[in-house]
């Protein structure tokens, strides 16, 4: 679950199904997967035969969902081997995207933050996506002072993976640059950072 | 007649300091002695003679020294400057009114002069000749934001207006109080007043938002917000945080007087005629402890909304580590006697 209230922060509403598009791109990441299943039970017959799913297993491998999304008999189904290379392709395909293609991503908000930006700088509005927020609590954080991005932070403070400050992970969130805020945390008193604690695991 | 400008610092040697005139027009910012967010939008017409709300855009004996220290932050990090594609119009926009009005009420120190896109403006202060052509970008050795803001105080921001929200498209911020145009950028109303306590709880930006939605060209408004910095630092930026934040360990009994200084931005807000986009201005006027006891009412009334400020808006402001510090150090020029309603001096 992720923490509630951050005003900043997308709200990911839950993957239902839009029966009027003509087309539908889902983008999904490891436990995403379940989220689609769950879909799955609610959609008209003909919609995974006018779907395309963009998959990254990540972490869920071992569940071997592609065979279940497989089942699902979708227009076509493309594994991944890591996000950077989903979102490659979501960026060609977003380019040759057709009025009625509906976009859904689901899976950790690192992934879905990155899927958005893509759609962003497609010129697509944000609000017309459908999110599903489903495994890690984990984030994806832009430190303040060097302006790198440190991937997968599941704890606060967290050490800037380029210029090694402690950040103190803000809950500030920004769209366009799919990222928390992170904080220099001891920057008053230096030395003073209090130990790592795990609160997005 | 014209102002007379000073050789100032805003950094390492730190020579920054109001004359007595600066601190008789200092746009002090509490009408009573405690301290609650609210609604604070009144219309930007013209305040009494001589103070900071004489003029729509106001200039003061800081400016050069200001627009020296923009320089040097714009120098080290241009992001502080940035411009979503689509606010070009609105750039434009804004050289006009600043153009137009600091030509208007410093005709000594600057002036405009238009032909129709064509244009010339003279800046006396700065040793600026510049002809160009109006919505030509070519003609301007910077893009038209940058151009003007780095010869006008203030920070500045510039709101697209779209499905019913506002959204900071652009911006040049070089004296902020803790926050990154760089991260904002692109955010709605809400998002990047995100980190605020209280506020939106009571529905302050709700109602605001509401209400800039609605503003009409040539009727501005104003609002002041406030902030304490330690040291007369400019560039309190997020972004340099990490080189700064010790100076609010700084603070002990004896120095109070000199290095705290109470922040007060004069934020100004106008619709602009051709991209229908407002400009927000966050003017900030800074002033030290010793300064401010030199009007007695103020003394007193810092000293009284700062020991009843609620804690998360004292935490949110940066002032926890010094705010007992100050508050004792202002007890001495606090009374009791009471203190007469409005912000002036009495
Ligand atoms: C549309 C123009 C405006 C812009 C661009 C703007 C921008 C900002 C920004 C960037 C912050 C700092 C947030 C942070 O901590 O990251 C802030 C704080 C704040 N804003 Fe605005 N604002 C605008 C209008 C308003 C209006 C009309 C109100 C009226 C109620 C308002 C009320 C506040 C308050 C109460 C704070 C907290 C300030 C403090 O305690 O220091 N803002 N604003």
């Amino acid at each position: 679950m992720l923490s509630p209230g951050i005003i900043s922060r997308p709200v990911y509403e839950g993957l239902e199904p839009d029966v009027r598009a003509r087309h539908n791109l889902i983008i999904a990441e490891g436990e995403g997967a379940s989220a689609i299943l769950d879909l799955a039970k609610k959609t008209p017959q003909d919609f995974f035969a006018k779907t395309t799913l963009l998959y990254c297993p990540a972490g869920s491998a071992p569940k071997n969902y592609e065979n279940q999304l497989q089942a699902l008999q979708p227009k076509a189904l493309w594994t991944f081997p890591t996000p950077a290379t989903v979102m490659f392709r979501l960026k060609g395909v977003l380019q040759t995207a057709t009025m009625g293609t509906r976009l859904y991503v689901t899976g950790t908000e690192p992934f879905i933050g990155l899927a958005l930006k893509e759609a962003l700088e497609a010129g697509i509005d944000h609000k017309s996506l459908i999110t599903e927020h489903r495994g890690s609590a984990k984030r994806r954080v832009q430190c303040v002072h060097c302006k790198g991005f440190t991937e997968d932070v599941t704890t606060n403070p967290a050490k800037c993976s380029h210029c090694g400050l402690t950040l103190l992970v803000r809950d500030h969130y920004s769209r366009r640059l799919a990222a928390f805020q992170g904080v220099c945390i001891d920057a008053e008193v230096p030395g003073d950072a209090p130990a790592p604690e795990e609160i997005f695991p | 007649m014209g102002l007379i400008f000073k050789d100032e610092t805003f950094r390492d040697d730190f020579t920054f300091s109001n004359s007595p005139a600066a601190i008789r027009r200092f746009p002090f910012p509490f009408h009573e002695d405690r301290y609650m967010y609210t609604v604070n939008i009144e219309p930007h017409i013209p305040g009494p003679k001589g103070s900071a709300f004489e003029f729509p855009i106001d200039i003061d004996e800081h400016y050069l020294s200001d627009m020296r220290d923009r320089a040097i932050t714009l120098a080290q990090d241009p992001l502080r400057c940035q411009s979503l594609p689509h606010m070009l119009t609105a750039e434009w926009d804004l050289v006009e009114l600043l153009m137009t009005s600091m030509s208007d009420h410093y005709p000594e120190h600057f002036t405009l002069t238009r032909e129709g896109d064509d244009w010339h403006w003279i800046n006396r202060p700065m040793g600026i000749d510049q002809t160009f052509v109006f919505g030509d970008v070519a003609t301007l050795p910077y893009r038209p934001m940058e151009y003007i803001t780095r010869q006008c105080q203030g920070d500045f921001c510039l709101l697209d207006q779209r499905d019913g929200d506002l959204w900071m498209d652009s911006g040049i911020v070089t004296s902020q109080a803790d926050w990154s145009l760089d991260f904002d950028v692109g955010m709605s109303f809400k998002e990047w007043h995100a980190p605020v306590p209280m506020a939106h709880e009571v529905g302050v930006f709700d109602r605001a938002l509401k209400f800039l939605l609605n503003m009409q060209q040539g009727k501005p408004v104003r609002r002041l917000n406030w902030t304490m910095t330690i040291n007369p630092r400019l560039d309190t930026s997020p972004e340099n945080y990490h080189k700064w934040g010790t100076d609010r360990t700084t603070v002990t009994p004896e120095n109070v007087g000199d290095k705290v200084h109470l922040r007060v931005e004069l934020q100004g807000l106008w619709r602009l005629p051709r991209s229908n986009a407002i400009v927000f201005s966050i003017r900030a006027y800074l002033i030290k402890m010793d300064e401010l006891v030199t009007v007695p009412k103020w003394g007193r009334r810092l000293h009284r909304v700062l020991k009843t400020l609620p804690d998360v808006i004292a935490d949110y402001k940066g002032t926890t580590r010094y705010r007992q510090t100050t508050i004792d150090w202002l007890a001495k020029f606090d009374d009791g006697a009471p203190t007469s309603k409005g912000c002036w001096p009495d």
